[in-house]
């Protein structure tokens, strides 16, 4: 049974426009069976923070191409993508990459 | 047990767990290695040989060996915050360095949108200007905005905000800058689109020389030198101070409400901003335009320009530097970043940039070819991490054709490269200019009908009875890839006037040629030539 996580949700490059234009989203994500993990956070945003074009941010059950993912201002990649575990006061940025030039 | 490898960063293998149903061979046979696993993450052969152990978090940077590594670059290049900054830097000075392309104190536009290729390009400038002086930048540099708002449906206030926010930013650059509205398209001059005579390329020992010649000046007039003078922000004195009028706003959303496809919008918006940043340049006496195009976008580029008859062209679409224009070269330092790291390090070292809507945002997958490329190099890019490095050597690998970047032969009027494919029958274009004539909307067909046919005694050279026809006069100065662009756009009325007036005194120029060829003699009576006359 995992706690409830406090974490820190942001988007950047052009993804906020998804979200009403809110960058910065402070979360609580409820207490469940399996620790939260990246991909059901994604699950969560998608239900309840994605506000319009969920293809254009999530393909699949992950981020589309062209999105990056940071974890503590790190990778993700180095992280081990998806299956990273969340822990309490994380910052998640997800920037897009496709916005712009 | 059979099991499939996931592709991960070196040191952290990682094996998926299939349930039975998926993995399976194509004909459900029983597995050997060597079949593939149908998870869509994966498409690597099974094996059977066992994982190495998951190795998590102590990780080191593949540069120093020392630092906490906190981006992955190329396929599982894990490098810590300072090495990952060197990287980047060096990288970008590099591409200006070995290009060798712009010599010292030369006037330098940069082209910024906003977004935040071009925005990490302004800001490696503003650094590489401030470091000491053996190693710094010696360009003059200046910026250049344009606000798009009109062609992409935003509303005053929006654009209002919006260039507030570019103003501040350009204000901290310190560089002198130029913000200009797309609508300005409509007040350019038909020599826009001339190019004047190419300037010889220098030299190795002439750039040399340049930078030797250089630095004695700068030793002459002390260190605080004169690069100062020209750093206090200035707007440009020739645009008008306001907002255009919302005669041209409306003048240039009704040109691109008329487009049909979101892929020749797209196709006309870059045209018109390119010619209104080269307009800029040569007013204020900039040689030189930067780009902030960068590794993934030229990638993409590439793609799409074969999809869109284009792939004559390739080379100086994608390559470093684009001297078609002739007086302004176009570079794009940003070539080898790939957007993966022009993100981090905006985020890493807080480059300031302003997000605009653009025209293709929100839209969907297979809205133009420009997103469906986009979409099918990053969906692959994704699984096999070197597509977009493979691509851009490809694109390094071009080379460009002298004979369709030199001056003589007929120029397009709109990409001003000389398309040697004009009149060739063997083509589908030439097929198409063949055509030409057949093309007719009713209204023109009475206005052809008035004046007498210019080619009475020429014998039918193909098109020529039809140069009244504005259509056909501004299709025919047009390469292959733009005709097709131009197609989706039904009535060329609503383009800028400079693009019609130019196209008209071309036609009127090759119609006087073909008239008095016969007529001169010497040298010109052995040229093959078209006319048979």
């Amino acid at each position: 049974m995992a706690a409830p996580l406090s974490v820190e949700v942001e988007f950047g490059g052009g993804a906020e426009l998804l979200f009403d234009g809110v960058k910065k989203h402070q979360v609580t994500l409820p207490g469940q069976e399996e620790p939260w993990d990246i991909r059901s956070l994604l699950v969560w945003i998608k239900k309840n923070l994605l506000k319009e074009r969920p293809e254009l941010f999530i393909q699949g059950d992950s981020v589309r191409p062209g999105i990056l993912v940071l974890v503590n201002d790190a990778d993700w990649e180095l992280l081990g993508e998806l299956d990273y575990q969340l822990q309490d006061q994380d910052s998640v940025l997800f920037i897009s990459t496709l916005h712009g030039g | 047990m059979l099991c499939c490898r996931k592709l991960t960063p070196p040191g952290l293998l990682e094996w998926c767990s299939p349930s039975e149903q998926d993995v399976q061979g194509p004909q459900r046979l029983p597995l050997t290695p060597g079949d593939f696993c149908l998870w869509s993450h994966a498409c690597l052969p099974l094996s059977d040989t066992e994982p190495a152990e998951a190795r998590t978090g102590d990780q080191k940077c593949v540069k120093c060996k020392e630092g906490l590594p906190v981006v992955v670059i190329r396929a599982g290049d894990a490098f810590c915050r300072d090495c990952f900054k060197a990287l980047y830097v060096h990288k970008f000075r590099a591409m200006l360095g070995k290009s060798r392309l712009i010599f010292p104190g030369e006037k330098v536009l940069l082209a910024w949108s906003g977004g935040p290729s071009s925005s990490s390009m302004v800001w490696q400038v503003l650094e590489g200007l401030s470091r000491d002086s053996a190693k710094r930048l010696r360009f003059v540099p200046g910026v250049v905005y344009v606000d798009e708002g009109a062609a992409c449906g935003q509303s005053p206030e929006d654009r209002a905000r919006t260039l507030a926010e570019v103003k501040l930013a350009l204000q901290i650059t310190g560089f002198p800058w130029h913000a200009v509205a797309l609508e300005e398209v409509f007040s350019l001059p038909p020599s826009a689109l001339r190019c004047s005579a190419q300037e010889a390329a220098g030299t190795e020992g002439a750039y040399k020389a340049a930078v030797d010649s250089f630095l004695q000046q700068q030793h002459a007039l002390g260190t605080n030198g004169v690069e100062r003078q020209s750093q206090h922000c200035a707007q440009d004195p020739q645009s008008p101070a306001g907002p255009p009028t919302t005669a041209q706003t409306q003048a240039l959303s009704r040109l691109f409400d008329s487009v049909k496809t979101l892929t020749a919008k797209e196709e006309l918006l870059q045209t018109l901003r390119t010619h209104l940043i080269l307009h800029v340049a040569r007013n204020h006496g900039y040689s030189k335009v930067m780009t902030g195009d960068s590794c993934t976008r030229l990638a993409i580029k590439l793609m799409t320009s074969l999809a869109l008859g284009r792939g004559a062209f390739l080379a100086w679409d994608t390559g470093f530097s684009d001297e078609r224009h002739g007086d302004v070269v176009v570079v794009r330092p940003m070539r080898e970043h790939t957007l993966k790291e022009v993100a981090f390090y905006n985020r890493l070292f807080a480059v300031p940039s302003v997000c605009t809507p653009a025209l293709d945002t929100k839209a969907p997958e297979k809205a133009s070819i420009h997103r469906l490329m986009e979409a099918f190099i990053l969906r692959l890019q994704a699984q096999f991490p070197s597509t977009v490095s493979t691509v851009y050597r490809t694109s390094e690998k071009l080379v460009k054709a002298p004979r369709a970047g030199c001056a003589a032969g007929p120029r397009c009027l709109l990409c001003p490269l000389s398309s040697s494919l004009f009149a060739d029958s063997a083509t589908a274009f030439g097929a198409q200019t063949s055509h030409l004539p057949q093309m007719q909307t009713p209204v023109t067909q009475a206005r052809a009908a008035a004046g007498p046919c210019c080619c009475a005694g020429m014998g039918g050279a193909p098109g020529c009875c039809k140069r009244e026809d504005p259509r056909a006069q501004v299709m025919e100065q047009l390469s292959y890839g733009c005709r097709v662009n131009m197609k989706d756009l039904p009535s060329l009325e609503l383009l800028p006037p400079y693009i019609l007036s130019e196209a008209q005194l071309r036609s009127q120029r090759a119609t006087a040629e073909q008239e008095i060829r016969e007529y001169l003699l010497g040298d010109s009576e052995d040229e093959a030539g078209t006319g048979e006359s």
